[in-house]
């Protein structure tokens, strides 16, 4: 058994570790974490242009020197993660599209350089992130603190939008996939085929860049680009009879090689539940094995080392299969998860609930409540209620950005302390606009999206956590900074809500163009013809012979009849 | 006459307070024919709540008042039964302004018939068209009644609408006016555009009373006529300055001008109201947006001068017939607009025999009433219908407005033709002539 703590290793110039952590869900589902990082020393931000990259994808380079980024996060996410049934994610993310940068304080327009980024972004991942505009984007002042180095108060430099609409598929994993070092063709890349992973209930690709620091002592800092996937695979989705699972059946490929330029390749499966092997058995079986601490537990890990030959086998491929003996399990409840929904009848008014529970039965702790709502649902703040088991429950900090019209959505963002062991409800109405013809979406009738809120807190831990960032660990536990012991990072998010609104007839702007014009002529010819006109004696009008014989009459020059 | 009035009071005040009282008045206070997004309670509630939270009411999209408003509701909204006073003794400064304008207005009326009977300018058939003393001692209460048992003005109030608010300002104003008072006029006035910028086109009838009172002639070539002018609008401009720069003092910036006259004038929140725009702008063609909204906004102000030009002999129906046009065309209708200037009718009740269409638009009128809230359910919560069956009744609405109040100016021409040349006209060769426009 191999102790998690060892010496890192000199540090090279280039770092490329990659890793697959396959955790087995109580419900028969199974969950599949990838995360390659690359870490690099160099200094985007110094004058002389860095030409020559090995690893680290040129692209991505590219977009960080020119727009003087900090930090970049994004993600694209099909579905929606269920925490009650699934547990926590190493990586959580909101469903659809989701991008927040941090920009140095260089940066003089933020706005500016904020649209060119999307546009650069969605050119690179193939996505519509050209529709993040000024409407969809939010400066948050509490949540979303960056996550690599820094200590930043200036949250002018902070962006952050989501895409609650935007589709995930093929042509995003693509160029995603391009992004590796080793590309689709060695090292656990090699399972990412589209047929399958699409096929899964939740399948969520990243990209995250910041700067780390290489040592405790942080002298020197080094660019680290971490590239994560996410997914779980449904067990009668897949037409499976019997539970088991294995690479080729969740894959559809088997694992032949580690990526060469690879400094550390590893297969880790999350072994917890089953300790003395009674749950299920893995094969081929390992000797391997490694506990390292995440989400706040200690959990236990069969490792396969991908750059060992030995791993392989003689047949020169790893199909990792797990059988399961019997069903028998429970799932620890997670400590916090939230839920939303909208209330409310008909298309004038309505109102937004969320719900967060916290199942810790004696410790209660705070959490921040970041909600963006877009113009178009008007909310008011006056009926904002927070309760906790019936009670109110005033929130300690309170920012509301309030929306205008067409040109920002409205920022809500509250520091809300949960009791334990109960359920948090945060109410708001709000009252649904009629917009534009022109702005609704080709489908109107569909509804409008809500981004998730995005609910972050340090949740109390039950085992220490190690506040030591440099130390060689894992990659799947070493993504979000730990600054104490007691507790960790937990960052989740709500469903996103579908809400309809009022739609005028779309068919008719000629006609209502019209027929308003026509009322308002009404208006303008009765009155016109009582100011220009005088009453005067009717005279009544002759017949028509009457009135040639006078037009006769007239040329003659005789007075007529 | 002091005791009818009390009694038309005390119903009044039971009638509003009994519905403040009930569950109806949350759902009086949602309902887009009383209340519009300049006008509505709830905003007035949530600017103060944002206030409290610390950011600007007009940082947002929502508040739309005022900052006067906000200045004065900040004490009165903890006083949630003074508030309700408030509205309620709005409404009742309206009909008490009505009632002391009567009593001022009706000697000055006699005075003017009288001499103008004795200087033989009356045609003598034309003696049954005169008012007298004993039927107009009851036009008073009858405004009075029109008024507040009108249920467009108790919905307005039970929804606390500050329309009620505007309603009792301009009825100040109309009061100090019909007194002979310019500077108070011209300060009330002046607060009346200030909330909401339509009523300056009232400066005109204002100075057109004013003149005919103080006996300076209408004429271009006299200096009276322009120095009068001058002083009004030195008076009336001046006050507008102070309220403008004390708004600004209130709150520290100017932001209240966009929110305020920008959200008037460009109209961009597309509510649903019993107006023209809402509909008509949520189907424009974006290339022409902003050329129809000049079109419309203009519209309001564009009858002033020909009006004031036709009717420079009588202001008092002149501030009528611009109150009726400010009510029908503005941006954000209301029923409370609606029900002050039908408060005015009873006055003009001595042209009921000249008026050709009132049958047809009083149908009309109680028709649309009745069938808005049905049509807005039908769309909103049944889904049956769609946008244009609400618009359609908007539509009609306006449509029975315009023809009731062109029914009434037409009626006061004819009346006053009928008192120069008669009131039974007969053609060249005796046989009864019929009177048309030309």
């Amino acid at each position: 058994m191999e102790a998690a703590h060892c010496q890192p290793p000199p540090r090279e110039k280039w770092l490329l570790t990659e890793e697959l952590v396959i955790r087995p869900l109580h419900s028969g589902d199974i969950y599949a974490s990838f995360q390659f990082r690359t870490l690099w020393d160099t200094d985007f931000m110094r004058e002389n242009k860095v030409s020559h990259y090995r690893l680290f994808p040129k692209s991505l380079g590219q977009v960080i020197s020119k727009f003087s980024v900090r930090e970049l996060h994004i993600s694209f996410t099909q579905g929606y993660w269920r925490t009650m049934q699934w547990g926590q994610p190493f990586i959580p993310s909101p469903p659809g599209a989701e991008l927040w940068v941090w920009f140095q304080d260089s940066v003089t327009d933020v706005d500016a350089t904020w649209k060119e980024l999307t546009n650069v972004l969605s050119g690179i991942f193939c996505a519509s992130l050209n529709f993040i505009d000024s409407t969809n984007t939010v400066q948050p002042s509490a949540s979303f603190k960056p996550l690599g180095l820094g200590n930043v108060t200036d949250h002018s430099f902070l962006r952050y939008a989501t895409l609650p609409r935007e589709i995930v598929c093929t042509e995003n994993l693509t160029p995603w996939k391009k992004l590796l070092p080793c590309g689709s063709k060695a090292g656990l890349a090699v399972l990412l085929k589209s047929e399958k992973l699409f096929h899964s209930s939740f399948h969520s690709q990243a990209v995250h860049i910041r700067s780390v620091c290489q040592d405790w002592q942080c002298k020197t800092t080094s660019w680290e680009l971490r590239q994560t996937l996410n997914s779980v695979f449904d067990l009668h989705n897949s037409g499976q009879t019997k539970r088991e699972w294995s690479l080729f059946k969740m894959f559809s490929r088997t694992l032949t090689e580690a990526c060469p330029l690879a400094s550390s390749s590893k297969l880790y499966i999350d072994i917890t539940d089953n300790p003395q092997g009674e749950q299920f058995e893995l094969s081929p079986a390992t000797s391997l094995l490694s506990q390292a601490v995440v989400l706040g537990d200690r959990r236990t890990f069969s490792v396969y080392d991908l750059t060992q030959e030995t791993t392989f086998g003689t047949v020169r491929s790893l199909n990792l299969l797990i059988r399961w003996k019997s069903n028998e399990g429970e799932m620890l409840r997670p400590l916090l998860h939230a839920e939303r929904y909208v209330a409310g009848y008909g298309l004038q008014t309505g109102e937004i609930h969320t719900l967060m529970y916290n199942n810790h039965p004696y410790r209660s702790f705070p959490v921040l409540l970041l909600d963006s709502v877009p113009w178009y649902l008007r909310l008011y703040i006056h009926t904002l209620s927070v309760t906790s088991k019936g009670k109110d429950n005033k929130p300690s900090y309170i920012h509301y950005e309030p929306s205008k019209d067409r040109v920002k959505p409205h920022l809500l963002e509250m520091l809300i302390q949960l009791p334990p062991n109960s359920v948090t409800e945060v109410t708001v109405q709000f009252e649904r606009a009629l917009l534009k013809w022109t702005e609704y979406p080709p489908d109107p009738n569909h509804g409008f999206y809500v981004g998730s809120s995005v609910i972050s807190s340090l949740v109390p831990s039950t085992v220490a956590m190690h506040t030591n960032s440099t130390r060689e660990r894992p990659l799947f536990s070493s993504f979000f900074p730990c600054k104490e012991e007691s507790s960790y990072f937990v960052r989740i998010y709500t469903e996103p809500l579908l809400v309809n609104l009022p739609t005028p007839d779309f068919s008719m702007p000629y006609n209502v163009i019209c027929l308003t014009c026509t009322v308002v002529a009404v208006g303008y010819g009765s009155l016109y013809n009582l100011l220009t006109r005088s009453f005067q004696i009717e005279e009544p009008n002759p017949g028509l012979a009457k009135r040639i014989a006078n037009v006769i009459r007239r040329m003659r020059g005789v007075p007529p009849l | 006459m002091a005791a009818p009035l009390t009694l038309l009071l005390i119903v009044a005040v039971t009638i509003r307070a009994a519905l403040f009282r009930s569950s109806l008045a949350e759902l009086i206070a949602e309902r887009v024919e009383v209340v519009s997004p300049i006008t509505a309670w709830k905003r007035v509630v949530e600017g103060l709540a944002l206030l409290d939270l610390g950011v600007s009411p007009y940082s947002g999209d929502v508040f739309h008042e005022t900052p006067l408003i906000i200045y004065m509701f900040h004490f009165l909204v903890d006083y949630a039964e003074i508030t309700f006073m408030t509205f309620v003794f709005g409404a009742l400064c309206v009909c008490i302004c009505f009632f002391f304008i009567y009593l001022s207005l009706m000697p000055f009326q006699f005075r003017k018939q009288k001499f103008a009977l004795e200087a033989d300018r009356y045609p003598m058939d034309s003696l049954e068209l005169i008012r007298s003393p004993k039927e107009m001692y009851y036009v008073p209460l009858k405004v009075a009644m029109f008024y507040l048992l009108n249920p467009f003005t108790i919905l307005s109030c039970v929804a606390k609408s500050t329309c009620g608010l505007n309603n009792a300002v301009l009825a100040l104003f109309f009061l100090s006016t019909i007194k002979g008072n310019v500077l108070l006029s011209a300060i009330f006035l002046c607060l009346a555009t200030y909330q909401s910028i339509y009523p300056i086109t009232l400066c005109a009838p204002a100075m057109l009373y004013f003149m005919q009172r103080q006996y300076i002639p209408v004429n271009f070539h006299r200096v009276s006529f322009w120095w009068f002018i001058v002083q009004y609008l030195f008076m009336y401009l001046g006050s507008l300055f102070v309220l403008i720069c004390l708004s600004f003092f209130l709150l520290g910036s100017w932001d209240y001008l966009p929110s305020v006259y920008g959200f008037i004038l460009s109209v961009p929140d597309l509510t649903p109201n019993i107006g023209l725009f809402w509909y008509f702008f949520a189907e424009m063609f974006e290339h022409f947006r902003l050329f129809f909204l000049c079109v419309f906004q203009i519209n309001v102000f564009f009858y002033t001068i020909p009006l004031s030009i036709k009717l420079k002999e009588h202001p008092v129906f002149l501030i009528f017939m611009q109150l009726a046009v400010i009510s029908i065309f503005k941006s954000y209708p209301t029923v409370g607009d609606v029900a002050l200037y039908l408060a005015f009718l009873p006055v003009w009740s001595h042209l009921h025999r000249f008026l050709r269409n009132i049958f047809l638009v009083s149908c009309v009128l109680l028709a649309c009433s009745a069938l808005f809230p049905v049509l807005w359910h039908l769309w909103i919560y049944a889904g049956s219908a769609n946008s244009n069956f609400y618009y359609a009744i908007t539509l009609l609405f306006n449509v029975a407005q315009i023809l009731l109040v062109s029914d009434y100016f037409y009626a006061f021409l004819r009346r006053e033709h009928h008192l120069t040349n008669g009131l039974y006209l007969k053609r060249k060769d005796g046989s009864e002539a019929t009177l048309i426009l030309k």
